[in-house]
């Protein structure tokens, strides 16, 4: 009896000496200091730019490395970064960079053109892996070295003129190449740093430790803590120290979106990566200052088998994606301003916006249906939908079964899958209807519609269609926006025709901000570089 | 001298470790009332189709997470559901889902766990290690193997769960029958020269009902939330159905918006939860020979 | 006693450890997907390149003798998730953060959960008896991934007496610590009232009391010892399974421990992370039951020389 005295006392002691010592917020601390408080989500798998592939490693990438240019924060144009300025030749395939003459590595190095023809080579080395060098397939013999069907680099079409000039030579003309070279796979990396721990083709060395981190970007990589905490601090050798505010950054890996919030709401956060979907409505009511609805470059639908019955008949899918209701999904399920879709591709994609095709049309469909042969008399058969386990996924995959139950009477089976198990099962096409999402890298139509080529990769709807084919690949020779643009419309009119895929809604990013974060641009592509960035 | 007739009380009929117990039992009050409960729980699920009223997959997207009223008594989940429907459906998953596997593993943890207590030696160990190399096994790997051999199935997911849970209890079991075998009365039927296999399941096993029992109780409702975990990973029931399991991780989510999505499920659970353990003490105490009386 | 470890590691332990790496290491390669299956598809030579890079484009039976090889120089492999860290580093950089919130949450379980079931079995069928266990089973029902986030919307969201996350203060230990060790409190109490109120009936226990001694001295001397056996055979595995770390609190509270590694490794088909983390807590539970033995036997003389 007299421990539980004790204990009753002791808690009661600390509970008061922890109250007492708690004065102003993590947030206002740092505020004043000038250190972002950055959820990230999740562990990065590592910090080399040749090798990762997920959003949270860009984040952190992003203040520790500059390509030859950026992205304006608003209109995700093309800004002079390590590249001070360009020509363009007159057939568009040949672009020379003017590399930026103060520009420095961490260790007080200059950054040379040379230095951008040794990352090339790395992230096309066959030996290295990596799952971004498709990126620079525009690039002559590009694709070709990284295939293994040449060996000699000094083929590519990439050179350095002296220190300072670097020439970039493509196999055929790409009107946002400007923006392409801001991407992260394009970065260059310190030759010097990279040589001392294996070769330029080694993967997974130490190089990307802190005390080892050499970058050309605005903050220097300071400590690592794995699952805890990752800290970048102001470089001293940054080309434009005067125009970066912040004295550092903070990655918190929070990878439960709910504890996430709650760290935002205790003001241990000034951004979190996500908000949960049920604290929308809270926010939106109660402190919309802090919440952050912004429209995201992606794409959310179901993959459609092309080649399992009754799913090749092209009524049968119209009917199933003219009964989706999609405004009451994005109002009532996901609530978080998603975009019912009506096209494949998002709205104003660089310009270029397709229209509203699609509809809800619960008659329409019924009518394809019975049109396709089936009625009373011969019932749908049963057809099943795969998901990943996820909460939205599952919940929008019952909404779904639900609305063909009632509007058309046909009964699906829904299969959730773990993540691995589903991407096998998409990949060997084991299924009727499947869930899918696409993230664009770069701002243009293209990386929405060539997903559908015949053999595409990405393509594991089994659908081709010759005259696409030849429409997106027509677009992708020419140089004139309008004429791109109108092939891109004519291709997205048959993908539309045809529905290999069944649209549902265009992602937007959720998130929390604080309000003393200033220069938080929001952009389509979620791009927020750290040298526009200030707290006050 | 000779008795007088009525002095001479006729001899009582033997009573039998059962009969006594079941006698016992039913003067404890807390478990008669906890099997009633129960019963009346288990009735109302097995009844869902006739009782329920909606059914559990319409849904209304516009009055989706309404709190408790007029329409709803427990409410709508965010797809607009009736919860009190939803709560009646899940039941009848989870109690067949939490009785079977737990009886299969209570079964075979019983049994291995007796048989490696009282041979020791050389048995014992590889019996004992053969237990810690599948607690070592990491057992998300282990379901998703099972459901890549086998059709996805609830005998799949009793199979699963009840693989799991054995082990334990065997080693519990075990235990026991390690420190009985040696008391006089082992002794003693060996001496009248039972078999092994009577002396375990008439001697030994009745002397352990004790933790058996407790941790069998236990086992059941962590069975029920094992399954949410296995739905996850794609075995278990399959959307639109549900499982308290389920429910309670689902309204987890939303405790602070919409509490009444996570405060009803888990009453269930609780309540089954506290049934079943009045129960097993009753049971306990009423098959226990040495337990103390009140 | 130095003969009897001996033997349980030479005789028993080493091939157990050698059966369990050897059933994982095949059977995780069943399991579909590998760790290179993504969203954006890879192309072929890609693949091939990643497979050659790890070794797994050798065939099974050669990649079984070099890792089997490998382990015995100490080297666990590089993790395939996370490329410029190799398994021992993952494994020992946050073991101990596992370790340090295990042995909290042992520790109040036990303490916890002991002094509960012994309350409720000294007045069975009394008030303190059914309070005392209600609480207790508040564990069970309430689950790690209800009960944490319960706790930190009472102490941290509206008293604000510690963080909501984290792994930072001394006080960042306090909400994890409970929520794991919850989960057991009502094992323990349950086990503990159960085996309290079968030996405080036997004879030896009367005998203890007509001699004189304290009711305290009869419980927590004599009536315990015998009481804790089946508490003590289900607190081996559970230490052991405390100390590896728990994947859903962890993930509650931010807490860079190793329990979450056993489950995103599995689902990230990371290899060689699965077989390290599967022998390291094959040989924490070895240990454990090992423990879990030498002490009933203390407990219990007769379960000597079986």
């Amino acid at each position: 009896m007299r421990f539980i005295g004790y204990l009753i006392v002791l808690i009661g002691l600390a509970g008061i000496h922890i109250h007492c010592t708690n004065g102003e917020s993590a947030v206002e601390k740092a505020t004043q200091n000038k250190i972002l408080l950055f959820g990230n989500q999740t562990e990065p798998q590592d910090l080399d730019p040749h090798i990762v592939t997920g959003v949270p490693e860009f984040q952190i990438i992003e203040s520790l490395l500059e390509g030859l240019t950026i992205l304006d924060p608003q209109n995700l144009s093309p800004l002079p970064a390590t590249a001070s300025s360009w020509e363009i030749s007159d057939n568009s395939l040949v672009y020379t960079f003017n590399i930026r003459k103060n520009a420095k590595w961490s260790n007080g190095d200059p950054v040379k053109a040379s230095d951008f023809v040794f990352s090339f080579h790395r992230i096309l080395s066959p030996a290295l892996g990596s799952e971004y060098a498709y990126m620079l397939y525009c690039i002559k013999n590009a694709q070709e070295f990284n295939k293994s069907q040449i060996d000699d680099f000094s083929e590519v079409g990439v050179k350095a003129v002296g220190d300072s000039i670097l020439q970039i030579e493509l196999c055929k003309p790409v009107p946002y190449f400007l923006s392409l070279v801001a991407h992260h796979s394009w970065y260059p990396v310190h030759p010097p740093t990279i040589l001392k721990f294996g070769s330029i083709d080694t993967r997974g060395t130490k190089w990307t430790r802190p005390e080892n981190f050499v970058g050309n970007g605005p903050f220097v990589l300071d400590s690592w803590e794995i699952n805890k905490i990752i800290t970048v601090k102001k470089s001293g050798t940054y080309y434009d120290n005067e125009s970066v505010s912040l004295n550092g950054i903070n990655f918190y890996p929070i990878e439960n979106n709910l504890t996430e919030e709650r760290s935002f709401r205790t003001g241990q956060l000034h951004i979190t990566s996500s908000c949960p979907l049920n604290k929308i409505r809270w926010y939106r009511s109660n402190q919309p200052q802090n919440l952050r609805i912004d429209p995201y470059l992606g794409t959310y639908y179901y993959l459609v088998n092309v080649n399992n019955k009754p799913l090749d008949n092209k009524n049968v899918r119209k009917a199933l994606a003219l009964a989706i209701d999609r405004k009451a999904l994005t109002e009532h399920v996901l609530k978080g301003g998603q975009l019912p879709a009506a096209s494949f591709t998002p709205p104003n994609v660089a310009g270029y916006t397709y229209g509203n095709t699609l509809s809800f049309d619960t008659t329409e469909a019924r009518k394809l249906l019975e049109e396709a042969g089936y009625d009373k008399n011969n019932p749908f058969p049963s057809v099943s939908l795969l998901y990943n386990t996820h909460e939205s996924h599952h919940t929008i995959a019952q909404a779904i079964q639900q609305m063909w139950k009632k509007y058309l009477g046909i009964d699906i089976t829904l299969i959730n899958q773990e993540w691995k198990v589903y991407l096998e099962t998409t990949q060997n096409h084991k299924y009727d209807l499947a869930r899918m999402g696409w993230i664009s890298d770069y701002n243009d139509p293209n990386s929405f519609l060539d997903l559908w080529i015949t053999g595409g990769g990405n393509n594991r709807t089994g659908w081709s269609n010759l005259k696409y084919d030849s429409l997106v690949q027509a677009a992708s020779l020419a140089s004139d926006t309008g004429k791109r643009f109108r092939l891109f419309s004519e291709a997205e009119s048959i993908l539309l025709d045809e529905l290999p895929v069944l649209p549902i809604y265009f992602y937007t990013n959720v998130y929390l901000i604080h309000t003393s974060v200033k220069g938080w641009t929001p952009n389509i592509l979620n791009n927020h570089n750290y040298k526009f960035i200030d707290l006050e | 001298m000779s008795e007088k007739p009525q002095d001479i009380k006729a001899i009582p009929s033997g009573n039998s470790l059962w009969k006594e117990g079941m006698g016992r039992f039913m003067h404890n009050k807390l478990a008669i009332f906890g099997s009633v409960f129960l019963f009346i729980l288990v009735l109302l699920c097995v009844l869902a189709p006739l009782i329920a009223p909606y059914s559990y997959e319409t849904q209304n997207l516009s009055y989706g997470s309404e709190p408790p009223g007029s329409s709803h008594i427990m409410g709508t989940d965010p797809l607009g559901r009736d919860l009190f429907t939803r709560i009646l459906y899940g039941g009848r998953v989870s109690f067949s889902v939490g009785l079977c596997a737990t009886a299969v593993s209570v079964l075979i943890g019983v049994i291995w766990g007796s048989f490696a207590g009282w041979f020791g030696g050389k048995i014992d160990s590889i019996m004992m290690r053969m237990v810690d190399i599948a607690y070592a096994f990491p057992f998300t790997i282990f379901v998703i193997i099972l459901m890549v051999f086998f059709e996805r199935s609830m005998l799949l997911l009793f199979a699963a769960i009840g693989a799991v849970e054995w082990l334990t209890m065997a080693r519990i079991v075990r235990a026991q029958v390690m420190a009985i075998k040696h008391h006089e009365f082992i002794d003693a039927a060996r001496g009248l020269g039972l078999s092994t296999t009577r002396i375990i399941f008439r001697h030994i096993l009745p002397n352990i009902t004790g933790p058996v029992i407790i941790y069998s109780t236990l086992t059941i409702p962590a069975v029920m939330l094992l399954e949410a975990f296995l739905s996850f990973l794609g075995l278990g029931v399959q959307p639109p159905a549900s499982s308290w399991g389920i429910l309670i991780r689902e309204g987890a989510e939303t405790m602070e918006e919409y509490p009444w999505l996570l405060v009803f499920p888990g009453l269930a659970l609780s309540l089954t939860l506290f049934s079943l353990n009045f129960i097993g003490d009753a049971l306990r105490d009423a098959l226990d020979p040495r337990s103390s009386r009140e | 006693m130095g003969k009897f470890i001996l033997k349980r590691i030479f005789l028993e332990t080493l091939p157990s450890l050698l059966v369990i790496i050897t059933v994982t290491f095949f059977l995780i390669r069943l399991a579909p997907g590998g760790p290179f299956s993504s969203e954006k598809q890879m192309s072929a030579e890609v693949l091939e390149q990643l497979n050659s890079h790890y070794g797994i484009d050798k065939p099974l039976y050669t990649q079984y003798f070099s890792y089997l090889l490998n382990i015995c120089k100490g080297d666990f492999g590089p993790s395939f998730k996370y490329p410029g860290r190799t398994v021992t580093e993952l494994i020992s950089e946050s073991f101990p953060v596992s370790l340090e919130l295990g042995l909290y949450a042992l520790i109040f379980a036990i303490l916890t959960g002991i002094l509960a079931g012994v309350i409720a079995a000294l007045k069975p069928g009394s008030f303190m008896d059914y309070f005392t266990m209600s609480l207790s089973m508040a564990g069970i029902c309430i689950p790690a991934f209800v009960l944490g986030p319960l706790l930190v919307l009472v102490f941290s969201l509206k008293f604000g007496w510690v963080n909501v996350s984290g792994w930072n203060t001394f006080s960042d230990r306090i909400l994890p610590s409970i929520t794991l060790g919850m989960m057991y409190v009502a094992y323990i109490a349950r086990l503990t009232r159960g085996g309290m109120l079968e030996t405080m009936v036997q004879d030896f226990i009367y005998t203890a009391r007509s001699k004189g001694l304290s009711e305290t001295a009869v419980i927590f001397k004599h009536a315990l010892r015998g009481a804790l056996l089946p508490v003590i055979s289900f607190m081996g595995p559970a230490a052991a399974g405390m100390i590896s770390g728990s994947f859903v609190v962890e993930t509650i509270f931010s807490i860079p421990g190793l329990g979450r590694f056993f489950v995103t490794a599995a689902f990230n088909r990371d290899y060689t992370m699965i077989l390290g983390t599967v022998i390291f807590y094959a040989i924490i539970i070895i240990i454990f039951n090992t423990l879990v033995d030498i002490i009933q036997t203390i407990l219990n003389p007769r379960l000597r020389n079986y």
